[in-house]
């Protein structure tokens, strides 16, 4: 076996990837050969050293010094300063340049972290990381401590409810799911974490793959499943790469297979990848696709719990669920159920978004307010601009409003005021953000991602989207508010699956408290947030000192003017791309509606 | 990618993806993935071989064609027409279109003179838009490949294109 007088980790999750890891790696092999150090020094790829923020980032071993942001460039200094001459390299290290997380940096003000609280702690690929953070004790609690009625018992008094967005109690899910005669059982996770915005699900299966997994067995031993299946979307590999390397892991440890932990308890599970359809998050569609089967929803009941895949019953929750559970069984209900509401308890993790100051990953307990995250975990918002609307709960979530501000965040508080809790995606807007133009975004989204089986769904969110289009691009008339509150109405109405149901919200939630917006857009032919191009013009004030900028920048030569003159925007050229605004130094370009 | 469609037998690329995840009816996406991964896309003829190889297998595993193709026209990431060698995967959803998407998406497609799903008359290129990939907080987002390029400006663009052959 070779011995190598050095090691160097160099990260390659996405973040660093992102940034040109790879290219590192390659520079750092190269240079190695070239100063003939690649017999002395290993190169090994690795996941999160610690400061993916500031990455592409490595960790020489045996010193233990952290180098950060490197690029290929730096690597020839680097190899010959610390490598043949043995000097550390200041400038490189991370003190010099703070590390920042973007996804997921030091605890924020209000943070607590029971499903983060390994992510970026542990090394994900080793299962040993895991049980030193006492992972799989829980596991060992339950199978020589407590009877499957019992565990039942215990997640039902911790108050956990399904992190996939719905709210179902977990336990209540498990018992209908034990309750069934029929077998073989199976557990599922819903790892298809698909609402744009959202990834924190991403989050925890590559950064604590097990604590997921021991929720999962823990789960099968409550309703006596003996089969699991992990789906998870295509578009996260590195999340199924770290998935399957742990359950061989856990495998090979004895916490899945035959006769777990010695008990003549046995429970297997699989990864299944989607192949890129949003409504496989829909759990009949989820199944379906298992099943080898188009991921398209089926009318419920049956619910899965009692007929699910191969029409056997079948758990059926979401990541963040499950990864709750170990957690749960170790400290006990009564510390879950001492954070949250009276109805929704424990944390919620949420993927912050938008016009904020500090946006990434949040873990907070559930009742805090959404001023609270907004203003205090999140740093307020950009620029000092004024808050205007925070959309929670992904694209069938609904835009709430500055009287929302101070609404304590549950799952009862969030559907009563016209949104959701959703998986978890909060996209916050400041003044610029135009309330029409986002719900037509929305829809968009949804009306493209429709399966098509049902017609409300496949003609109404096209219906929807075609009269939002109508009203942005200023040929709204007079009954478009009540044509599409119809339509809303009938499509949240008689949808198969919650796509179709839940399509409308934005629609529905912004005509609730933007009315006004949309009536500008309609009477007045104006959009008051100056987003929606068809309906603004650009004009150039008095202020202009002629400075030929705007017109140099201008892509379709619309400005002219003599230097040192006040310049001219020509109305009808014009495309309204907002080039010249952001190219003016002296703010001579308005915007008018 | 095309180089490799004629020097590997699609028969064999069948076989391959049926012996790695089984010839059972909930194997069929698994299968259909890796032959899209292999040739870039489903032609017809593999098609034929995943039904052919599936049926032979035992009598209650029958798939019929329309079935696969159902499949294969559902599911965004499998396609049946070719494409490019590369294929450029765009990030087109709220947090990336927030941070400057619209103008890195505006300057790929200039550059590589294709609208989203066209495929360049050299069959170099692909450009589709994807959905979230999840890596919201190095927005605007672009995939080549297996490559993830994060936090990129128009003015990456060309350079980016250029490391491919």
């Amino acid at each position: 076996m070779a011995f190598y007088r050095s090691h160097v980790l160099v990260c390659v999750d996405p973040e660093c990837l992102a940034k040109g890891a790879h290219e590192v790696v390659d520079a750092l092999q190269d240079e190695f050969i070239a100063q003939g150090l690649n017999d002395e020094i290993q190169v090994l790829e690795t996941s999160r050293i610690g400061g993916c923020g500031n990455g592409p980032e490595l960790m020489v071993y045996p010193e233990g010094i952290h180098y950060v942001g490197m690029t290929p460039d730096d690597i020839p200094y680097l190899v010959e300063e610390h490598f043949l001459k043995g000097r550390i390299v200041d400038r490189f290290r991370e003190i010099v340049k703070p590390v920042v997380d973007e996804e997921l940096g030091p605890l924020r003000p209000k943070e607590v972290r029971v499903v983060l609280r390994n992510c970026g702690q542990i090394d994900p690929n080793n299962i040993e990381d895991y049980l030193a953070t006492d992972g799989y004790q829980a596991l060992g609690k339950v199978l020589f401590e407590m009877t499957p009625e019992g565990v039942i018992a215990e997640v039902l008094k911790s108050g956990l409810r399904g992190r996939g967005g719905a709210g179902f109690p977990a336990a209540k899910k498990w018992q209908i799911t034990r309750d069934v005669q029929d077998a073989p059982k199976y557990m599922i996770c819903n790892a298809d974490e698909g609402d744009p915005g959202a990834f924190m699900n991403r989050r925890v299966l590559e950064g604590d793959p097990h604590s997921v997994i021991e929720g999962m067995i823990i789960g099968a031993y409550a309703v006596g499943a003996s089969y699991g299946y992990i789906y998870c979307r295509a578009e996260y590999p590195i999340a199924v790469e770290t998935l399957n390397i742990a359950i061989a892991q856990a495998r090979e440890f004895g916490f899945l297979g035959k006769d777990i932990l010695g008990t003549d308890f046995s429970f297997d599970l699989e990864v299944r990848v989607g192949a890129g359809a949003f409504v496989c998050g829909e759990e009949t569609a989820l199944i379906a696709s298992i099943m080898g089967m188009r991921g398209e929803p089926h009318p419920r009941p049956p619910f899965p719990s009692v007929k699910g895949v191969w029409d056997k019953p079948s758990n059926n929750n979401n990541v963040e669920t499950y990864s709750n559970v170990p957690q749960i069984i170790l400290n006990g209900a009564d510390w879950y159920a001492g954070m949250g509401t009276e109805k929704s308890k424990g944390t919620k993790t949420f993927a912050v978004g938008g016009n904020v100051v500090k946006p990434g990953l949040i873990e907070v307990p559930m009742g805090i307010t959404l001023r609270e995250i907004i203003f205090d975990v999140a740093g307020g918002i950009k620029d000092n601009k004024k808050f205007k609307a925070v959309q929670t709960g992904g694209p069938m979530g609904g835009c709430l409003t500055q009287e929302h501000l101070d609404l304590q965040l549950d799952y009862e508080a969030l559907t009563k005021a016209g949104s959701m809790m959703g998986s978890g995606g909060l996209v916050v807007m400041d003044e610029t953000s135009c309330m029409v133009d986002i719900a037509r975004f929305f829809m968009d989204f949804t009306q493209a991602e429709s399966c098509g089986k049902c017609t409300p769904c496949r003609v109404g969110t096209r219906r929807i989207l075609e009269l939002l289009q109508k009203i942005c691009d200023g040929r709204g008339e007079d009954g478009d508010i009540e044509r599409l509150e119809d339509l809303c109405f009938e499509v949240s109405r008689n949808s198969l699956c919650g796509l179709g149901q839940g399509a409308p919200v934005p629609v529905i939630s912004t005509l609730k408290n933007f009315r006004d917006e949309y009536e500008a857009h309609i009477y007045e032919k104006r959009c008051p947030a100056k987003v929606c191009k068809p309906l603004i013009s650009m004009e150039i004030q008095p202020s202009c000192t002629g400075c030929m900028v705007c017109a140099r920048n201008c892509p379709v030569e619309a400005i002219t003017g003599e230097r040192r003159q006040v310049h001219h925007i020509d109305d009808t050229t014009c495309i309204r791309c907002g080039i010249c605004v952001q190219v003016c130094n002296f703010n001579a370009i308005a915007v008018e509606s | 990618m095309i180089a490799r469609t004629i020097e590997r037998d699609v028969s064999a690329i069948v076989q391959e993806a049926v012996e790695k995840h089984g010839a059972k009816r909930d194997a069929l996406i698994p299968i259909l993935s890796d032959v899209n991964k292999a040739l870039g896309y489903i032609p017809a003829e593999a098609f034929q071989e995943v039904q052919k190889q599936l049926n032979a297998e035992e009598e209650h595993t029958y798939v019929s064609k329309s079935q696969l193709f159902g499949l294969a026209s559902f599911y965004d990431m499998l396609s049946t027409k070719p494409r490019g060698r590369h294929v450029v995967k765009f990030c087109e959803n709220a947090p990336c279109h927030v941070v400057g998407g619209k103008s890195v998406w505006d300057t790929l497609s200039d550059r590589l003179d294709l609208k989203n799903g066209e495929t360049t008359a050299d069959k170099k290129w692909t450009l589709v838009t994807t959905s979230c990939l999840g890596l919201c907080s190095v927005g605007p987002v672009v995939l080549i490949d297996d490559d993830l390029y994060g936090n990129v400006t128009p003015d990456q663009i060309d350079e980016i294109l250029a490391r491919y052959e």
